[in-house]
């Protein structure tokens, strides 16, 4: 610990974000859901970092697994295994890579789109306000499923294209969630005087209207991987994913095409299911939690 | 009015921007993976002018889309017109969301307004508890577990429903509708599962915003019992914003209804779909994204027009 006397202002800076972080922590600790999902997530992502020093690639090979050919869940396979003979724990928890990447990849990918977009609307005001709202209004409309599949059908199957199929079609409720935020800090004192000091446009919209809009963006891309995360296990099981990727929607799609689901093979059904809405739950419960700390309006209704 | 044109419009033109456009050479594209003799590419060419320039073949596409000509699916050997294809398969679709949007609603409005109401109670908290883990599962695995409980003898009772299809195949004429019925009873459930959490948490919320209003104070200072005010007072006023966020959403019923349908092999417009995409049969995919857009544009101007008879304040 220094004394105060010779803190300079970078440090000062520091110390105040520190004791905001706290704060903030005290507010999110007493959303139980919240933390629960917090736990949840952290787990699942811890297991799906280390997934590769416990499952070696012949345990997920199609030709080379080592179990028997679908069999119920037993001591050695507790969740049983597939038509090829691969434990279904094994295909779930490595799934989980493929399938909390894509859906990181593709809510960053339309948080920014809609930032971005957000950003500009409430800033520039006027005609550039309208165009870009109602482009925004235009997608949230469309039926973002068909308009997904069909960017995938039209550039080619595979995971980069799932991505980026999720996307451009994700992120009209960013736009207008950010805009909204942005109008109200555009209206504040300290943006005047930004401007009267001699701020472009640039450096309003970056240095003093971002800060403030990113705690309604943390909370909106954590409620955001959710369905991302679920937009890729549906186009996975429409089978428009990389079939040689493991994911929990290519696993259901195997399931069913190999005809598990008339077979009543539950074992090959449930547990992705399961993964896939667990996760998703987990990113919901926090970014709830996140947006009743950062709107106290939401806060006493619950 | 004007801007339902616009809207329609620019899904032309994304659905020209996509499938014309984005894949380079659209010929090409249309015949991946099949064997196709040089003449059959040429052919493809001249029919869809590609020779032309660009803004010329939009000028046509869009001429052919007014006549509401969406262009020969080639799954079928080239035989069978899209528009026509889609005419076939509207009937089932609209059986079944008709059938499940109904359902939902009525009991998305009722938990809904119920919740709200007694916002924070343990049915509150019970039901917003379903709806949000409903919300968390994959539309399409619901279906599949219908399916493992209740048609493939895994669950309690087996083989009580039918697990696909629409009817079997040797019943005929009165016998057809407790037929039709068992296999809609299962694809409907899972839509309803779906579409009911959504209704439900946007009443409720509705139903929240309304729950401080001064004229509500009113009402209850009038002497009248709490479930008149929330049905003659609070309802109608919060039924009100659900209608514009429910036209919103259609895009999410056409997104379940092409799960379920693709699930329970229902003979849909969805199943169709899907089964579009797997070939590819472009033409096909291409003409349903312009009638699904569409047909959520134009529901949603429906809910514009009818808004104002609906809520006095928007008349002029």
């Amino acid at each position: 610990m220094s004394t105060p006397t010779v803190a300079g202002p970078r440090r000062l800076a520091w110390v105040r974000r520190g004791r905001t972080l706290l704060r903030f922590w005290r507010e999110f600790r007493r959303n139980r859901a919240g933390v629960v999902g917090l736990v949840l997530l952290v787990g699942a992502c811890v297991l799906a970092l280390v997934a590769p020093f416990f499952i070696s690639d012949a345990e997920l090979s199609v030709t080379k697994a080592p179990g028997p050919l679908v069999a119920e869940p037993s001591w050695d396979y507790p969740l049983g295994t597939d038509k090829f003979g691969r434990s279904i724990l094994d295909l779930i928890w490595q799934g989980s890579r493929v399938s909390l990447t894509v859906g990181f990849l593709a809510t960053f990918m339309s948080v920014v789109l809609g930032t971005v977009i957000g950003i500009a609307a409430g800033h520039y005001r006027g005609w550039v306000e309208s165009l870009l709202m109602r482009f925004t209004d235009w997608v949230l409309v469309l039926p973002t499923l068909v308009l997904a599949i069909s960017l995938v059908v039209v550039m080619g199957r595979g995971l980069g294209t799932i991505i980026i199929a999720i996307g451009v079609t994700a992120w009209p409720v960013t736009a207008r969630l950010v805009r909204a935020q942005t109008l109200a800090v555009e209206a504040r004192p300290f943006i005047e005087r930004a401007r009267a000091l001699g701020g472009g446009h640039w450096h309003v919209m970056t240095r003093h209207v971002l800060p403030n809009v990113m705690p309604i963006v943390l909370a909106r891309t954590t409620l955001l991987v959710a369905s991302t995360i679920i937009a890729e296990s549906t186009l996975a099981f429409l089978g428009l994913s990389d079939p040689s990727r493991v994911s929990w929607g290519t696993t259901l799609q195997e399931a069913r095409d190999a005809g598990a689901t008339s077979a009543g093979l539950w074992w090959w059904i449930v547990p992705p299911g399961v993964a896939i809405a667990l996760v998703a739950l987990a990113f919901t419960m926090v970014g709830r939690a996140l947006e009743q700390v950062y709107n106290p309006r939401l806060r006493e209704r619950r | 009015m004007l801007g339902a044109f616009i809207s329609l419009l620019a899904v032309a033109f994304i659905g020209f921007f996509l499938f014309r456009v984005l894949p380079g050479d659209p010929v090409r594209a249309m015949t991946q993976d099949r064997k196709v003799s040089l003449e059959q590419l040429e052919a493809l060419r001249e029919q869809l002018g590609l020779d032309e320039p660009l803004w010329r073949q939009f000028l046509d596409y869009l001429g052919q889309l007014a006549t509401l000509d969406l262009g020969t699916s080639y799954q079928y050997r080239g035989a069978e017109s899209v528009a026509g294809l889609i005419a076939e398969k509207v009937g089932p679709t609209v059986l079944l969301v008709g059938t499940a949007t109904v359902i939902s609603a009525v009991l998305g409005t009722w938990l809904g307004v119920r919740t709200g109401w007694r916002h924070g109670s343990t049915s509150d908290r019970v039901n917003t508890g379903i709806a949000l883990t409903l919300w968390s599962v994959p539309t399409f695995w619901l279906g599949l577990m219908m399916i493992i409980l209740f048609a493939a003898g895994a669950g309690p009772i087996p083989d009580i429903f039918p697990a696909g299809g629409m009817r079997d195949p040797d019943v005929t004429g009165w016998a057809l509708v407790p037929n039709v019925a068992a296999h809609l009873v299962l694809p409907v459930i899972t839509l309803v599962a779906v579409v009911y959490a959504q209704y439900l948490l946007v009443i409720r919320s509705s139903v929240l915003d309304e729950m401080g209003s001064d004229y509500l104070v009113t009402a209850r200072a009038k002497g009248l019992r709490d479930a008149v005010v929330r049905r003659r007072h609070a309802v109608p006023n919060a039924l009100l914003p659900a209608v514009t966020m429910i036209a919103i959403d259609l895009g999410g019923i056409v997104a379940g209804t092409i799960l379920v349908e693709t699930v329970f092999s229902w003979p849909g417009l969805g199943y169709m779909f899907y089964e579009a995409l797997k070939v590819p049969d472009l033409p096909l995919v291409q003409g349903m994204f312009i009638f699904f857009s569409a047909a959520v544009i134009l529901m949603n101007l429906l809910a514009d027009l009818v808004y104002p008879l609906l809520d006095p304040r928007v008349r002029r």
